[in-house]
């Protein structure tokens, strides 16, 4: 059971005793006042020595996962972006970018990154949930920045509109991303990665923090609701089933030629030879 | 001219080999077979995709190895028709190669060129008809039949007159205006400076009155993208400088190039990329080309906030959007 | 005594003739000699694919609707509803989701027409590097190149009727290269367009086009093409018994007939299984046009690639004189060079006979390596247009391979500009190589790979000879001198225009110059002499 309604109980328990005992007295004319008076001292000190002992564990608590979280940067990022998270010239500072980009960076496994010379790809989380949310925690406590969504605010089953979410896709994202969100070449060898497969919490992270090339699109720019909606659109194609045979990587024209020439006149001229041949 | 020494002999068309079917017995029933089971295997072909049209629904879904999870009617029609039509054409030129004769026949050819006699007298009669009707005499005809045809031959081209409006200065003018209101694209929402942080990229639009009817036309000249960076990186002219408003900086969508939506940003490097042919723009020097086929900068649409604080165009475009065209004068 | 069935054909036959008197005619053609080679099936698999193409678009015009009308969707295909799209979109979700083997015919027809242009191609290689297109078949030649042309138009305005995102995107890039035209290309555009991008019209203007005129055109033309295969005899490949002056092979009825009508159903069978196995252009996915909107690695079909791949490699160049412009970043790699190529390309069996000064019928194809030039000109030709269609595709080999499109982009600027030479100077060599090996072969035999020990110790390679009619083979072939320069004309007149002929004998000496002599009977003779 949680430590608050514990106590709360405890409290209730106190006082329904000490409205029997002060019940049995209450033909006392000063009675009713006193015991209001004495009443609300009760409560109010009862709920004083509650309340205080929780937020002084909270904030311990929150002061230890902040600490953990120093210390898992200190050993893993700060190599690359300064003791203090203050960046340096091979990676940015992290002063201000919020829980919601570590955990971004990290959950999606592109922080730490292995080799500097290529873009942060999408690989298997180095950290645990715990050590994310601790590394989360210690830079959301550097400066205010982007929080990680919750559960409720992701609903995006209850609050997107697929249609709507495609609309917005196609206009914010497909670029970059493809129209089939399969991804697409940046400039230098950069590019947009694959959008399949990642979870509804990162592509809404990706969308409020801008992560590595991709520009940060703001509440405005595009509402939550409309955030929502992309998500869901995303993840209808994602589930979607192919309609017409094997969907050839859903990049457009040039796999397709390639598969004409090659399988389609490729098989009919092997065709043509076995009837040009003449049989035994 | 030509260097012809004594060529080798041509030892004439190899003897005909006899095929297996037609010697032995066995093996032409055997071919007989092999071409009906091709055909046999056609109308199993049908009747597959008969029954898969009736009775295959049209949202069921199946997965298959390579293909991952695939539509079974549209699979079920498919394979169906196209073996019937491969087995019928497999089991014709089986039935060709095995059984129809086999021995190569020879044609002699001929010469394209007619006879002279011909030709002479093809010639003779065209100029003896020719000459009947006399046009080599007769040149105020022949001068007013070929006036006459040439003009004719306008007629065309005046017929087609209607099939649009002369250019007159629509391709010189957008929506935007001074006091318009930017407003995203879709959602027509006002935006102020402070929805866009740096980093951020909104794609936008002239705010009209009627948002739900925009004319596909107008977008296309219209379509317009706010960035933000730190005013510090702004790397512009003092007169460009003041288009921007605290870092926030707009261009045409419409490449400069060929008129693809040129909205790849990259907020590392502050880079604009047409996906169509790759042309590149630097965002910090006003869109400059910094890569790929484009000739001009994006136009900069000079940008300033309202008394509500909402981003508003200062000015129309100076320059025509979108592609070149001949009376593009700048 | 006649069946019943013999009497109603007879009848038949008898009805017809006496109209017609096509007995003679029939009788006559129905012992047409074809010779069998599988590369003459590749204008056989263009010829099938354009009926295929025929009949699968028919079954679409029944639903689709030529229209740019903008209505919202609502329709079995969840994930649109709602969104606002042309008629023409609309239409074609409802063939795709609605219409029971629409989906199929969509695919088919799209296949049909990737198949159609690639067979036109290879046909064309084909007909290039064995010499066919020389007298008498320079008209089909040039007809082959027009019905390429508008195979490429065809295909690129049905890629554009959906009015899905890809399309849009062509038609916008289609608009822009008209718009760039000096002069008129303002005009033009807005006439095309019934006034600025997109409209509302073009899509019911094309679709006309697409449907009626280019359709018709190209069978009007196939018609004169099969025609003058039909009346000029097709060409064979050079073989022992095979002549000028005859053609081998066998004859239409019945053989012919059951092979090439039997081929048609497996060139319908294979595009309609590629149809039912490997999706093609999914509309649905890229959603309807709308100008702002745009797709990363959006790329034309591949017989429009090339352009494409000349477009993105132009160097950023415009002219912007007396307040007028001219974009050579557009009219350059859009219109200019590939103008050039297919004027190249149709006058090519013109040139080639004013070079060699040869005015005679040829119906003996040549083998690729005994024409060392000409197949060395196909190469680098070749080579230019493979570049060019690579840098059309540089987004999706950057992400894919891990390269960067501009590392792809100068590869390809590079590339375009030094490969083509090289695959001259290479073929060519290759093409001498080979007819050396020949030469060789005739002479001394196959090597067997037999090792025998001579009396006095030495080690001898067993050669065998080949046989006579693979000895024919490799030597029937004429070597000509090239035209001498001026001066010594056939008819001895004193030449005028002294840089054409001066042209000429550059040209004459590069296609006939280099060759290895092939062996002749004497050689062959005196070698045999020479072993015993």
């Amino acid at each position: 059971m949680d430590r608050a309604l514990r106590l709360d109980l405890l409290g209730e328990v106190i006082i329904m005793a000490l409205f029997k005992w002060i019940s049995g007295k209450r033909r006392h004319r000063a009675m009713a006042p006193g015991m209001l008076v004495v009443a609300l001292f009760l409560i109010g000190g009862i709920y004083s020595i509650a309340a205080t002992p929780d937020n002084a564990t909270a904030s311990n608590a929150r002061s230890a996962l902040i600490e953990e979280g120093k210390n898992i940067f200190m050993r893993g990022c700060s190599s690359c972006h300064g003791l203090n998270a203050e960046g340096s010239g091979i990676a940015p500072s992290l002063i201000g970018v919020g829980a919601a980009s570590v955990d971004f960076q990290v959950a999606t496994g592109r922080m730490p990154m292995a080799d500097m010379s290529q873009q942060a790809m999408r690989k298997k989380p180095v950290y645990s949930p715990e050590e994310i949310a601790a590394l989360a925690a210690y830079v959301a406590s550097l400066a205010p920045g982007p929080a990680i969504p919750t559960a409720e605010q992701l609903n995006y089953e209850r609050d997107g509109n697929v249609a709507e979410g495609g609309e917005l896709f196609r206009t914010n994202c497909a670029m970059c991303h493809n129209a089939a969100a399969q991804g697409g070449a940046l400039t230098a060898g950069k590019y947009a990665p694959t959008l399949m497969g990642v979870e509804p919490v990162h592509i809404y992270e990706a969308m409020i923090t801008g992560p590595q090339a991709m520009p940060v699109f703001g509440d405005q720019a595009i509402t939550p609701e409309e955030k929502l909606s992309i998500i869901k659109w995303i993840k209808s194609v994602e589930s979607e089933g192919s309609y017409g045979g094997a969907s050839l990587g859903k990049v457009g024209p040039v796999t397709e030629g390639l598969l004409g020439w090659v399988l389609g006149l490729g098989s009919l001229i092997g065709i043509a030879v076995w009837l040009a041949t003449k049989a035994r | 001219m030509s260097t012809e020494l004594e060529p080798l002999a041509d030892p004439g068309l190899p003897h005909h080999v006899h095929r297996k079917a037609d010697t032995d017995p066995a093996a032409e029933k055997r071919a007989e077979r092999q071409v009906s089971i091709l055909f046999l295997l056609s109308a199993a072909g049908t009747l597959l995709f008969i029954y898969s049209f009736i009775w295959i629904p049209t949202d069921v879904f199946v997965f298959l190895p390579l293909l991952g999870n695939t539509n079974a009617h549209q699979l079920g029609i498919g394979t169906g028709l196209g073996l019937a039509l491969f087995f019928i054409g497999a089991g014709a030129v089986h039935w060709a190669k095995t059984l129809m004769p086999d021995e190569e026949v020879i044609a002699q050819r001929h010469e394209m060129r007619s006879s002279d006699e011909d030709r002479a007298s093809f010639v003779e009669t065209v100029k003896e008809e020719a000459g009947k009707v006399q046009l080599g005499r007769r040149s105020l005809i022949k001068r007013s039949l070929g006036l006459a045809l040439g003009l004719v031959g306008l007629s065309p081209l005046i017929l087609l007159r209607d099939l649009g409006p002369l250019p007159e200065q629509s391709l010189l003018k957008t929506t935007w205006d001074k006091g318009i209101r930017v407003v995203t694209d879709p959602g027509n929402r006002p935006l102020r400076p402070e929805d866009l942080e740096v980093g951020a990229i909104a794609h936008v639009l002239p705010e009209i009155k009627d948002p739900e009817h925009r004319k596909l036309s107008d977008i296309a000249k219209d379509a317009a993208i706010l960035i933000r960076v730190r005013p510090s990186e702004l790397k512009l002219s003092e007169e460009r400088m003041a288009w921007t408003h605290e870092g926030i900086i707009a261009f045409s969508k419409i490449c400069s190039h060929m008129g693809c939506p040129v909205a790849l940003y990259e907020q590392t490097t502050k880079h604009l990329l047409c996906p169509c042919h790759q042309s590149t723009f630097d965002v910090p020097t006003g869109a400059k080309v910094i890569f790929g086929p484009a000739a001009r900068p994006l136009p900069q649409l000079a940008i300033t906030v309202d008394d509500e604080g909402y981003l508003i165009a200062a000015a129309p475009f100076d320059e025509p959007v979108g592609p070149s065209f001949w009376e593009r004068n700048i | 005594m006649k069946t019943r069935r013999e009497k109603i054909a007879g009848g038949v036959a008898n009805f017809v003739d006496e109209r017609t008197g096509a007995a003679k005619w029939v009788k006559k053609n129905l012992q047409k000699v074809f010779p069998d080679h599988w590369s003459f099936m590749l204008g056989e698999i263009a010829l099938y694919s354009f009926i295929i193409l025929l009949l699968s678009g028919t079954f679409l015009t029944f639903w689709f609707v030529p229209s740019q009308e903008e209505l919202i969707y609502n329709g079995s295909y969840t994930p649109l509803n709602g969104v606002k799209m042309s008629a023409a979109y609309e239409s074609t979700l409802h063939i795709s989701f609605d219409v029971r083997g629409g989906l199929l015919m969509r695919q088919v027809h799209h296949w049909a027409a990737l198949l159609f242009l690639a067979a036109m191609v290879a046909h064309l290689l084909r007909v290039f590097f064995t010499g066919a297109f020389r007298k008498p078949r320079e008209i089909n030649w040039i007809l082959g190149v027009a019905l390429l042309t508008l195979g490429i138009v065809e295909g690129f305005l049905g890629y554009s009727l959906p009015d899905d995102l890809l399309s849009g995107t062509g038609i916008r890039i289609a608009q822009a290269i008209i718009q760039a035209l000096p002069v008129i290309g303002t005009y033009l555009a807005f006439f095309a367009f019934g006034g600025e991008f997109p409209g509302e019209l073009f899509i019911p203007r094309i679709y006309t086009v697409h449907v009626l005129l280019i359709p018709g055109i190209i069978l009007a033309l196939i018609t004169v093409h099969l025609m003058l295969v039909w009346y000029q005899k097709h060409t064979q490949y050079p073989g022992p018994g095979r002549t000028e002056k005859n053609v081998v092979g066998y004859p239409l009825l019945p053989v012919y007939m059951a092979k090439a009508g039997g081929f048609f159903f497996i060139v319908f069978g294979v595009t309609v299984l590629l149809g039912a196995f490997a999706q093609i252009n999914p509309i649905w996915i890229f959603g309807p046009y709308t100008p702002t909107q745009i797709s990363a690695g959006s790329q034309p079909d591949w017989y429009m690639g090339w352009l494409d791949g000349l477009v993105r490699m132009s160097p950023p160049l415009e002219t912007h004189a007396f307040g007028y412009t001219i974009s050579w970043n557009i009219l350059l790699p859009g219109l200019i060079l590939p103008g050039i190529i297919f004027t190249g390309m149709a006058l090519y069996p013109f040139i080639e006979a004013w070079a060699t000064g040869d005015k005679r019928e040829h119906h003996l194809l040549d083998r690729p390596r005994n024409a060392p030039t000409r197949t060395a000109i196909g190469a680098m030709s070749l080579t230019f247009m493979v570049v060019a269609l690579i840098n059309g595709g540089n987004d999706l080999i950057a992400t894919h391979f891990s390269l960067s499109i501009n590392q792809i982009m100068w590869g390809t600027r590079i590339s375009i500009i030094l490969l083509p030479p090289l695959a001259y100077i290479i073929t060519k060599r290759v093409c001498l190589s080979l007819q050396r090996y020949d030469r060789e072969l005739v002479l001394h035999g196959r090597e067997t790979g037999r090792l025998v020990m001579l009396p006095h110790g030495e080690y001898i390679e067993v050669h065998e000879p080949i046989s006579p009619e693979k000895a024919y083979l490799l030597t029937q072939h004429e070597q000509r001198t090239p035209l001498e320069a001026p001066g010594a004309d056939a008819n001895g007149v004193a030449p005028r225009g002294g840089i054409k002929s001066k042209v000429r004998s550059r040209l004459s000496k590069a296609l006939l110059g280099e060759q290895i002599a092939k062996p002749t009977a004497e050689d062959v003779k005196a070698i045999e002499s020479g072993h015993h």
